[in-house]
């Protein structure tokens, strides 16, 4: 195996994390795999050929068991193996939990390779499904998969507003060429070419590392919202803003990057003024994200004539159906989410509901994503409430680490918009197949902040495998966060709609839609779920890790919860997760939503001003801290700015994806109320 | 029987199992996996593979046995046995579980019985050749030639 020189680097940081094994320079050798299987001759001879591949295999037959270790032992693995068929826990269960856990990229397997329960791991974030009887050779590239998630999560983290596109653009070829773990031989060339552009981007990465940071705190957005609504929005521009600010320190790029993020909000905000359904909350509402079929992207598919009127009936009365149950839970989510995502309107709308529900449903299940420190009571409703989404965020892979985050890269609109239009859905098929790499985000992500033709990638490749009954489907992690998303590959939303999330996958959305739809239909949702935008990873992380505060404050539409907010949050969050836990590179934001989720309670009653001034507060010490606290974990150094960048860049994805969907204006005073 | 003449015998016969689809390329791949650290490997799976098997056969006989038959039961069991075949290579096993697995979805208990049927005998049959084989390779070993690879 030819190991590049930062690929070892970006390995080793990761296998750093395994406590300094001292096996940072064999890697993948040494790699720690949890493998469950009820079958005793399957569980044997898998042991075996890890072994073979000189990974450091435990074997357990068991899921109760397996979690127990996962969770006796956090960082005690590196990538979670599961059968789907176990008597006493369903294999998607498993997954679901892992992914909200501990994040781990899992993968699946299984002697079934029906599309349906190979397109359900796809929607609940593993990170890989093998069919059996397993070869060797598929196993000995599933490092591929931890690597990928930490890359994501490392480079989540690591984005500030200033990101080349080129170094993002990295990223889809190299999933795309990884997503395929059947194929060796592409395997070894994409390697090669990972290791190049692992080059390339590592010194990207490492220049951007050296970038001072801006911290986008309160104050900072409120005089940055001032300045663009001081030259009018269709005047701003990074330039004159900055001027305007008069902060010294701010680049004109940091504001350029702000400024992006901020319009792409503006347009989702107004976006779902327009449509009672199709909001995309700035946080990534997780009930937009969470598929709700019927949210907003089926209405806009079905007027768009491109959804045949009974799939939409169908899959809102399945949404229906689904959310019917969560109303307790959902609504306070669905609550919560508003707040972040300024889509108090969306309660208005019938199928708004609908998809609050199922939204919040499906946010539940994805917070699978969220460490355990995540009340578990809370936790537990929110699994009882929530589909079972199996643990898509796991990053399954990825698993267990699944799921990363979706990225879609929004910057194909005419593209997509086609694509959306395309009443066959051949084409998106086509589209998919053209994307050749399955890329599945699962968590929030990182990944997400590719734009480029990532999203046709994505697209191709979730769907791909699955219409070319591969044996093999490979999940791109994108995001290292399998959070809420596909990782959930982990349990996340099933059926998160897409709706205007572009070009994040969901595992979880994919497979809700299909429960729903059929024939044409489900390609679009999948196409749809694939397309969530980041910001709705992050808002369901942070709303998953708060919807106990959500349930305490209705806070519905509050126009003036910057973005910054959600990303204050998710930030102090991760920063708090980093502080509290030695977590690994597994750990990306989501994890450190959870934390924050308990520290947030309080918060979110008060004022959201004074929220977030007190998170930002506690994210500048908090990351201080971290830095200082941590070795080794490359997490630590992500800067608020990153997070936050991260979550506009979502945002911003998301925007675009409204865009073509059709939603257009900003209008921020034009919140649903 | 000299240690050649063993080897040819066992060459042969492993390459007959192949062609009448007792096994498939999924043996094979166990047989690459067996070395210095482990060398029984094959025939610990093997073994393993009976005991389950035979385990699951009795658990199916039961549960079609029965007066309502619960079809989702028989249909896990099945799907446990056509994956562990499968990983071992027994071809012919797997594939008539995949047969069986069809009239589950049916909910057909005649048909399910008639299938399970054929299971067991291709089940035993393939036992019969593996422990064939295996006794074959012990001889080889005793008389102090090495068992070859047939890939």
């Amino acid at each position: 195996m030819k190991l590049g020189g930062e690929q070892m680097s970006m390995a080793s940081s990761s296998v750093s994390l395994k406590s300094g094994d001292g096996l940072a320079d064999v890697f993948p050798a040494g790699l720690r795999v949890l493998v469950v299987d009820d079958d005793p001759t399957c569980l044997m001879i898998l042991e075996k050929m890890l072994r073979n591949c000189l990974y450091e295999v435990t074997k357990c037959n068991r899921a109760e068991v397996a979690l127990l270790l996962l969770r006796e032992n956090k960082n005690g693995f590196d990538i979670v193996i599961s059968d789907v068929h176990m008597p006493d826990m369903d294999g998607f269960k498993l997954l679901e939990h892992i992914g909200l856990e501990m994040d781990l990229p899992v993968i699946m397997m299984s002697a079934d390779d029906s599309k349906n329960v190979v397109m359900k791991g796809v929607t609940h974030g593993a990170c890989d499904y093998l069919i059996k009887p397993v070869r060797i050779e598929a196993l000995r590239n599933i490092w591929q998969h931890v690597v990928r998630k930490r890359k994501h999560e490392w480079k989540d983290f690591e984005q500030s507003g200033s990101v080349e596109d080129g170094e993002r653009q990295q990223k889809p070829p190299e999933d795309a060429d990884y997503s395929s773990s059947a194929n060796e031989g592409n395997w070894r060339s994409a390697k090669r070419r990972k290791d190049e552009e692992d080059e390339v981007e590592d010194r990207d990465d490492t220049s951007s590392l050296k970038k001072p940071r801006v911290v986008w705190s309160v104050e900072l957005h409120q005089q940055f919202v001032a300045a663009v609504n001081q030259l009018g929005i269709d005047k701003a521009v990074p330039k004159k803003i900055l001027e305007l600010m008069n902060v010294p320190g701010l680049t004109r790029e940091n504001v350029a990057s702000h400024l992006q993020k901020y319009r792409l909000y503006l347009r989702r905000l107004s976006g779902s003024g327009h449509q009672g359904g199709l909001n995309n909350s700035f946080m990534g509402n997780p009930e937009a994200a969470f598929g709700s079929l019927n949210g907003l992207d089926l209405q806009a598919l079905a007027a768009a004539g491109q959804l045949p009127a009974h799939s939409l009936a169908t899959l809102q009365a399945a949404t229906l159906g689904r959310s019917t149950n969560k109303s307790a839970i959902s609504m306070p989510l669905a609550d919560q989410r508003n707040v972040f995502s300024f889509e108090t309107p969306k309660l208005r709308f019938g199928d708004g509901q609908q998809q609050q529900l199922n939204n919040s449903a499906k946010q539940v299940n994805l917070l699978h994503g969220i460490p355990t420190n995540m009340d578990s009571k809370q936790l537990a409703n929110l699994h009882q409430s929530g589909q079972p989404f199996a643990g898509m965020n796991m990053q399954v892979n990825s698993h267990g680490g699944q799921s990363s985050s979706i990225l879609m890269p929004m910057g194909q609109p005419p593209s997509r918009s086609q694509i959306v239009n395309e009443s066959n859905g051949n084409q998106v098929s086509r589209l998919l197949s053209s994307a050749g790499q399955p890329m599945l985000s699962n968590g929030i992500g990182g990944g997400i902040l590719t734009r480029s033709g990532v999203v046709d990638n994505v697209r191709g490749a979730a769907y791909h495998p699955v219409s070319q009954g591969s044996s093999m489907v490979d999940f791109s992690l994108s995001h290292s966060a399998d959070l809420p998303y596909n990782s959930f590959p982990l349990g996340n939303n099933s059926g998160m709609s897409i709706l205007t999330s572009k070009g994040v996958l969901h595992q979880e959305e994919a497979n809700m839609e299909m429960k729903g739809s059929r024939g044409l239909v489900p390609s679009y949702d999948i196409f749809n779920e694939l397309h969530q935008p980041k910001s709705q990873d992050w808002g369901l992380q942070n709303v998953g890790l708060t919807f106990d505060i959500s349930q305490q404050a209705n806070i519905h539409g509050t126009l003036d919860v910057p973005q910054s907010v959600l990303v204050q949050q998710g930030y102090s969050s991760s920063q708090k997760t980093m502080l509290n836990r030695n977590s690994s590179i597994g750990k990306t934001m989501f994890s450190a939503g959870e934390e924050s989720g308990h520290l947030n309670t309080s918060n979110i009653g008060q004022q959201l001003h004074s929220f977030m001034a007190d998170n930002s507060q506690r994210v500048k010490t908090e990351t201080h801290t971290d830095a200082t606290g941590q070795n080794g974990l490359y997490s630590e150094q992500f800067g608020q700015d990153d997070i936050i960048s991260a979550l506009f860049k979502q945002q911003e994805d998301i925007r675009q994806a409204e865009n073509e969907f059709g939603f257009d204006g900003y209008h921020l005073d034009n919140l649903p109320a | 029987m000299e240690v050649g003449q063993l080897q040819r015998k066992f060459v042969d016969y492993t390459a007959s199992l192949f062609c009448e689809g007792f096994l498939d390329e999924q043996f094979t791949q166990l047989q690459q996996l067996q070395d210095e650290s482990n060398p029984d490997f094959v025939v610990e799976v093997v073994s393993l593979f009976f005991e389950d098997t035979e385990k699951l056969l009795n658990d199916l006989t039961r549960a079609l046995d029965q007066q309502s038959v619960d079809f989702k039961k028989v249909d896990a069991h099945v799907h446990q046995l056509k994956g562990s075949s499968s990983s071992i290579g027994a071809q012919r096993v797997r594939n008539a579980c995949i047969a069986f697995r069809n009239f589950c979805e049916e909910q057909n208990t005649d048909a399910c019985s008639k299938c399970l049927l054929q299971v067991k005998q291709e089940y035993s049959l393939v036992k019969n050749k593996l422990d064939t084989l295996f006794r074959l390779e012990q001889q080889i070993v005793e008389a102090g030639g090495a068992v070859p690879m047939v890939g």
